[in-house]
C-alpha cells in the first residue's frame, strides 16, 4: 500500500533533499543510489538475457552501460522503466529499487513508473500528428493533465534542450519536420516535460551525426544538475566523456562498474581492459 | 551484337505495348459506364428531380427525392452500426489480439467480405424484418452495416499496423497509459487513411441493390420513420430500370448518375482527407 501510495508521485520531498546535495566537488559515490537493479534477470521467451545483475545508479549522476551487441545493455535499461515487459515473450525476474521501492513489486502500477523514470530511444520518434508544442506537452496532455502555463512550460523544456532558439518561430510545425539532432533533442525535451527523477537514454546519439551528438552530449552534461542518467552507448569516447560510472556489461552480465577514470585508466577485469582497448567486441 | 540491340528493343516494345493495350481495355469500360450515364442521365436531372416524390404510374413527371434522402438514411445508419465495432475490431486485431483468437477474427472477417450481398440481405431479413413484421430502415442500415464491416475492421489492422512501434514505445515511455497511447497515438496517426478506407467502404455500399430488397424495401412516400419501408437510389434505379415506361427510364438513368457522382464525391474526398493535418516541411 504505502509503495502504491508513494509511486503516486509524492516523492518530493526525496528530490529536494537529494537534489541540494547533488554535485558537490567531491568524486561521486554510489553510497545513496537512486535506484538499485538486484540480482534482476530478464527474459525474451525462454532465453535468458540478464543473468542476474546488481548494479547500483547514484543519485545525480550519469552512468553508462557499455560493452558489446547483444550484452543485454538496452535490455538493462528498458527493465529500469519496465518497458522490457512490453514486448511480448519477455519477462523480468529479481528486483529493481527506485528509493529503495522495488517497483517490480506487485501492487506497483507500470505506468506511473514510467512517469518517474523516463525514456530515449534509439531512434528520435517524435509524434508524427502532433506539432512542436503538441510534442513537448503529450506526455502531460496524454496523461489527462492540464499544465497551469503550457507556453512557459514549452519554452522551458525547449531550453533545457538548447533547441528554443531554434524552434521558437515554427512551434505549429510537424515535430517530424525537424532535423534528426533537433527530433531528438525535442524528444528529450518531450520526457523532461513531465519532471522525470531518472531519464534513461537508450543510444540516444546513434541515429546522429558528430555535431548533433556533441550537442546531446553537452546537454546530458547540463541535465546532470537536475536528472539522474542512464545512458546506454556504443561508443566508448562517449561514456568517457558523459559519465562519471560506467558498468561494462558481456554476455548478459555485468563485468565491472566503477567511476569511469578507473574503468577507462585501471579496469580491475582483463575482459574490460579487453574491451575498451579494441581486442574485441 | 546490333541483331541482339534489336531483339531487345523489338521485346521492349512488344512487351510495353501489351501493358499499354491491356490499361486501355481496362479502361474502356469504365469510361463507356461514366459516358452512357452521362449523357442518358443528365437529361432526367432538374429541380423536381431531386424535390419531388415519384408520380403514380402512368403519370409522367416527379422526382426521386424521397429515394435521396432514404439513401443517405441509409447509409448513415449503416455508418452508425458498421464503423465503432468495425474500428475496435480492427484495433483489438492489431493491438491486442491473442494469437489463436485473432486468427479466427481475421479470417471470418475475409471470408465475410467475400459472401454475396444478397445472402447478407436474406440473413437479415430473417433476422430483423421477420420479426419486427416490417420492412425498415433499421434492417437495410443494419444489412449495409454488415457488408461495411468486414472491410472496415481490415483497413483499420492493416493501417494500425504501418504504425512505427517506437510510437507506442514512445507513448509508453511517457507514462502513458496503454489504452490511452493506443487511441491518442496509433489510432491517431493511422487516422487518415483508415477515414479513406472507410470512406471507400461506403461508397461501396452506397450502392448496394441486392441487401435492401428485403431489408429497407421501398416506398413512394417520404420517410416518416426509421422503422418504415425506406426507398433508396439503388433499389429505385432498379424498379423504374425494369419497368415498361420511357418515363421511368429516364429517371432510372438519373438516378445512377446521381449514385456514381456520390460515390466520386465520397472517393475524393477521402483522398483529399489523406492529406495530413500539420505541415511536415
Amino acid at each position: 500500500m504505502t509503495q502504491s501510495v508513494s509511486l503516486l508521485g509524492a516523492t518530493t520531498s526525496a528530490r529536494d533533499s537529494t537534489r541540494s546535495s547533488a554535485r558537490t566537488s567531491a568524486p561521486p559515490t554510489t553510497d545513496q543510489p537512486k535506484m538499485r537493479a538486484e540480482a534482476l534477470k530478464a527474459y525474451f521467451g525462454a532465453t535468458e538475457v540478464l543473468k542476474g545483475v546488481t548494479l547500483p545508479v547514484a543519485s545525480h549522476t550519469v552512468t553508462a552501460i557499455i560493452g558489446p551487441s547483444g550484452c543485454g545493455k538496452s535490455t538493462f535499461i528498458r527493465c529500469l522503466n519496465r518497458m522490457h515487459e512490453v514486448v511480448a515473450g519477455a519477462r523480468v525476474a529479481g528486483k529493481v529499487l527506485l528509493d529503495h521501492q522495488d517497483i517490480y513489486a506487485p501492487d506497483v502500477d507500470p505506468v506511473r513508473v514510467r512517469r518517474r523514470v523516463g525514456m530515449v530511444f534509439q531512434k528520435p520518434n517524435p509524434f508524427p500528428t502532433m506539432t512542436i508544442r503538441e510534442n513537448v506537452l503529450s506526455g502531460l496532455v496524454l496523461n489527462g493533465l492540464r499544465p497551469k502555463d503550457p507556453g512557459e512550460l514549452v519554452e522551458r523544456a525547449l531550453r533545457q534542450v538548447a533547441l528554443w532558439d531554434e524552434v521558437k518561430d515554427v512551434l505549429n510545425r510537424s515535430g517530424t519536420s525537424l532535423s534528426g539532432g533537433q527530433q531528438q533533442r525535442l524528444c528529450i525535451a518531450r520526457s523532461l516535460a513531465l519532471e522525470p527523477e531518472v531519464l534513461l537514454m537508450d543510444e540516444p546519439c546513434s541515429a546522429l551525426d558528430p555535431i548533433a551528438t556533441a550537442r546531446v552530449e553537452e546537454l546530458i552534461h547540463e541535465l546532470r544538475e537536475r536528472y539522474t542518467i542512464v545512458i546506454v552507448t556504443h561508443n566508448m569516447q562517449q561514456a568517457a566523456r558523459v559519465a562519471d560510472f560506467t558498468a561494462f556489461f558481456y554476455l548478459g552480465e555485468l563485468v565491472e562498474h566503477d567511476r569511469t577514470d578507473v574503468i577507462f585508466t585501471r579496469p580491475s577485469e582483463k575482459k574490460t581492459e579487453d574491451y575498451i582497448t579494441g581486442r574485441f567486441g | 551484337m546490333t541483331e541482339r540491340h534489336w531483339q531487345r528493343k523489338l521485346v521492349d516494345a512488344m512487351v510495353r505495348g501489351l501493358c499499354l493495350v491491356a490499361t486501355l481495355a481496362a479502361l474502356v469500360p469504365l469510361g463507356l459506364v461514366l459516358y452512357y450515364v452521362t449523357s442518358r442521365g443528365i437529361g432526367g436531372i432538374d429541380r423536381a428531380f431531386f424535390t419531388e416524390l415519384p408520380k403514380p404510374v402512368g403519370e409522367t413527371g416527379g422526382g426521386m427525392a424521397n429515394a435521396f434522402v432514404g439513401t443517405l438514411e441509409l447509409v448513415g445508419l449503416a455508418c452508425l452500426f458498421g464503423i465503432p465495432p468495425g474500428v475496435l475490431a480492427g484495433v483489438y486485431l492489431a493491438e491486442f489480439g491473442e494469437r489463436r483468437f485473432a486468427k479466427l477474427v481475421r479470417f471470418s472477417a475475409d471470408v465475410m467480405s467475400g459472401v454475396p450481398s444478397i445472402t447478407i440481405g436474406i440473413f437479415v431479413y430473417t433476422l430483423i424484418v421477420l420479426r419486427t413484421k416490417s420492412f425498415s430502415a433499421y434492417a437495410g442500415g443494419v444489412a449495409l452495416a454488415v457488408l461495411m464491416l468486414p472491410t472496415v475492421t481490415r483497413t483499420t489492422e492493416e493501417l494500425l499496423r504501418l504504425v512505427p512501434e517506437s510510437l507506442r514505445e514512445a507513448a509508453l515511455g511517457l507514462g502513458v497509459p496503454k489504452w490511452r497511447a493506443t487511441l491518442s497515438v496509433v489510432l491517431r496517426t493511422a487516422a487518415p487513411g483508415i477515414a479513406t478506407g472507410i470512406m471507400l467502404a461506403i461508397a461501396r455500399v452506397a450502392g448496394e441493390t441486392a441487401p435492401l430488397l428485403f431489408t429497407a424495401f421501398n416506398n413512394a412516400f417520404w420517410p416518416t420513420g426509421l422503422g418504415q419501408p425506406t426507398a433508396s437510389l439503388p433499389v429505385q434505379i432498379y424498379t423504374y430500370a425494369v419497368s415498361p415506361y420511357d418515363d421511368w427510364h429516364q429517371k432510372a438513368w438519373a438516378a445512377a448518375l446521381l449514385l456514381v457522382g456520390m460515390v466520386l464525391i465520397l472517393n475524393v474526398s477521402a483522398r483529399l482527407l489523406v492529406r495530413p493535418r500539420v505541415r511536415s516541411r
